[in-house]
């Protein structure tokens, strides 16, 4: 199959992806376009998270800081000002912060490339570190982040964060940024480039001698992973409307994490495909934390009782599937439609 | 050796704390030849690669390469600076395709940016072509272009030594260095290994040395060589004076077989 018919197909599977977009929008409740706005900005997240871990090989648990610091950019150009004067009652905010204002596309923008200099600031000290030692510094510097957001309040609004941030961010935008995301990804694996990402990741001193500059090329990995992130940040402030400093703890990295785990490492489709599974367990499953009735007898719910069943699955998949749902496979209409090909074939005889 | 100089080791010493692994080595490396570097295990060998590689920095001596002196050069730029290398203890790139593999290899000649990449320019797409092109027939030199798209972990063993070699050719280098290329081969293949190092030698235009403990393969391909032993150069000349050296026996075999002889 030739790169032109590829690009048709990618093209009609945005197409499709839109005719359905509109088709929900029209016919599902708020309720279920929530989680399809969640689905986006988990992909784009996981995508971005397994640019770093899954291709390039670096375990970072900063995702969280870099989400942070794409929130709240994103939040200061885009909330008004009327609303900046009501939010900042305990301190007055930076005169800078209160006159900020942009549109809301480079407001994201905007959220991404602060955190992209973010990562490129960490990236420079932190990614001479290996494997584990990394992963410690970088979840050091994501409650690095959190912390310096509640103690800079004429900035942040300290622990109240901002309430009232615009939703701009419907279904649209969400998967608009997915789609670019996915495309920017895919276009970094696909390429030479992406194949100097899996050297290092495979073998640091054979890329080395390959004259591969790793220390170079890691840090542009880390970099646009952190963008990524601060995207979904950025669009995760719009959609939820406030932010506060609690919102960025470890926990929302191991979100990320657990999907990008679960999905593989080293797949674009896996983490695709868990950003839809988990969002969509994720609400289903509140059922547990709410009372259960066996015949008479009453099970109290227990909040939180999600995270043990999703614990609990990721030890699963790490006994018994290290790989992930896909492995280091990826989707390729090839594969597609050597299936239809077999299958015709099949019936033909 | 009246040809041109293209690398030369001028006293390379090494200490790793107390231990002194290599100690004033001495080479003259003329364009085009075969030279060999042998030793029992643990002489120093695979360190002098290091050193001549980047990965190493000598603790005193200089590395001259096509009259440029490229010591304590980290290893990515004596790359490019067209030195390539193989490793004793196989290293590719696991998980890559074979293909994949030498497109590595390619990259450090590779001329546009990553930002290309994103915004699908022409001359971008032309160059990958190419990149993917030339890895193809590098491979079709090594005689593994059937196994394009496996797994590069998923071939043999001799396979993936060709494998590493097609790779370091990728990186278009003047100078290559083999790590024991005919370690764990069998005599067949070893004979094929000979005429094929000889092959690349001419069609490539390179300068060969390499380590090897295959006396067969040594003897048989190299014009040159140079005998460590516990750090110290013991011997150096052709094959043949080599083979004949008192202290070369003596290293290999220990002193009751020199008294024999």
């Amino acid at each position: 199959m030739d790169r032109k018919t590829k690009i048709l197909l990618n093209v009609a599977a945005a197409a499709v992806l839109s005719l359905f977009l509109w088709w929900a929008q029209e016919s599902f409740g708020g309720y279920r376009i929530q989680i399809l706005n969640l689905i986006a900005i988990n992909a784009i997240l996981a995508l971005s998270l397994n640019l770093i871990y899954g291709f390039t090989g670096m375990f970072s648990l900063g995702h969280a800081g870099f989400m942070a610091i794409g929130a709240y950019t994103c939040s200061i150009l885009i909330l008004p000002e009327t609303q900046k004067e009501m939010l900042f009652i305990l301190v007055s905010p930076y005169s800078w912060v209160q006159a900020a204002q942009a549109p809301f596309f480079l407001a994201v923008i905007g959220g991404g490339l602060v955190a992209a200099f973010a990562g490129l600031l960490v990236g420079i000290p932190l990614l001479r570190l290996g494997d584990d030692y990394l992963g410690i510094a970088t979840l050091g510097f994501a409650e690095i982040i959190r912390v310096l957001a509640n103690n800079i309040p004429r900035l942040t609004n300290g622990a109240l964060g901002f309430k009232g941030i615009p939703d701009y961010a419907n279904i649209w935008w969400n998967f608009g940024w997915f789609i670019i995301t996915l495309y920017c990804i895919a276009r970094i694996i696909n390429s030479n480039l992406g194949n100097v990402f899996m050297a290092i990741r495979d073998d640091e001193a054979a890329a080395k001698a390959m004259g591969i500059n790793i220390f170079r090329y890691k840090l542009l990995s880390f970099t646009i992973g952190a963008f990524f992130a601060g995207v979904g940040g950025a669009l995760l402030a719009s959609l939820l409307t406030t932010i506060d400093p609690k919102m960025f703890l470890f926990t929302l990295t191991f979100n990320v994490l657990m999907i990008v785990v679960t999905g593989g490492l080293g797949s674009l489709t896996g983490s695709v495909l868990a950003s839809i599974g988990i969002t969509i367990l994720m609400e289903w499953l509140r059922f547990v934390e709410s009372p259960i009735f066996i015949g008479s007898f009453e099970l109290k719910g227990i909040p939180g009782m999600r995270m043990v069943v999703f614990s609990l699955a990721l030890l699963f998949i790490i006994l018994f599937r290290r790989e992930g749902l896909m492995g280091m496979r990826e989707f390729r209409w090839d594969w597609l439609f050597g299936k239809f090909s077999k299958r015709g074939s099949a019936n033909g005889s | 050796m009246d040809r041109d100089m293209i690398l030369e080791a001028r006293d390379l010493t090494i200490k790793f704390g107390g231990l002194t692994a290599v100690h004033s080595f001495k080479a003259r490396i003329g364009k085009g030849s075969i030279v060999g570097l042998i030793g029992p295990n643990g002489a120093g060998k695979t360190t002098c690669f290091n050193m001549m590689s980047g990965f190493y920095r000598p603790t005193e001596g200089r590395v001259i390469f096509n009259g440029r002196d490229i010591t304590g050069m980290p290893p990515h730029l004596v790359c490019r600076a067209g030195i390539a290398r193989t490793f004793q203890n196989i290293r590719l790139f696991g998980n890559g395709t074979v293909l994949q593999n030498v497109m590595v290899g390619c990259h450090v000649r590779q001329k546009s940016n990553w930002l290309h990449n994103l915004f699908y320019l022409p001359s971008n797409l032309r160059e990958e072509r190419a990149v993917a092109a030339k890895s193809l027939e590098l491979l079709k030199v090594v005689g593994l272009e059937s196994f394009a798209d496996e797994k590069s972990r998923s071939l043999p063993y001799g396979a993936q030594r060709r494998l590493e070699i097609a790779r370091a050719l990728a990186t278009e280098p003047n100078f290559l260095l083999l790590d024991e290329p005919a370690a764990g081969m069998n005599p067949q293949e070893t004979n094929e290994l000979m005429d094929f190092i000889r092959k690349i030698r001419t069609e490539f235009n390179l300068t060969i040395l390499l380590i090897e403990h295959d006396m067969k393969v040594v003897m048989g391909v190299c014009e040159h060589m140079w005998v460590l032993d516990y750090g110290e150069t013991i011997a150096e000349g052709p094959p043949e004076s080599i083979r004949k050296n008192p202290r070369v026996i003596e290293a290999y075999l220990g002193e009751e077989c020199v008294a024999d002889a």
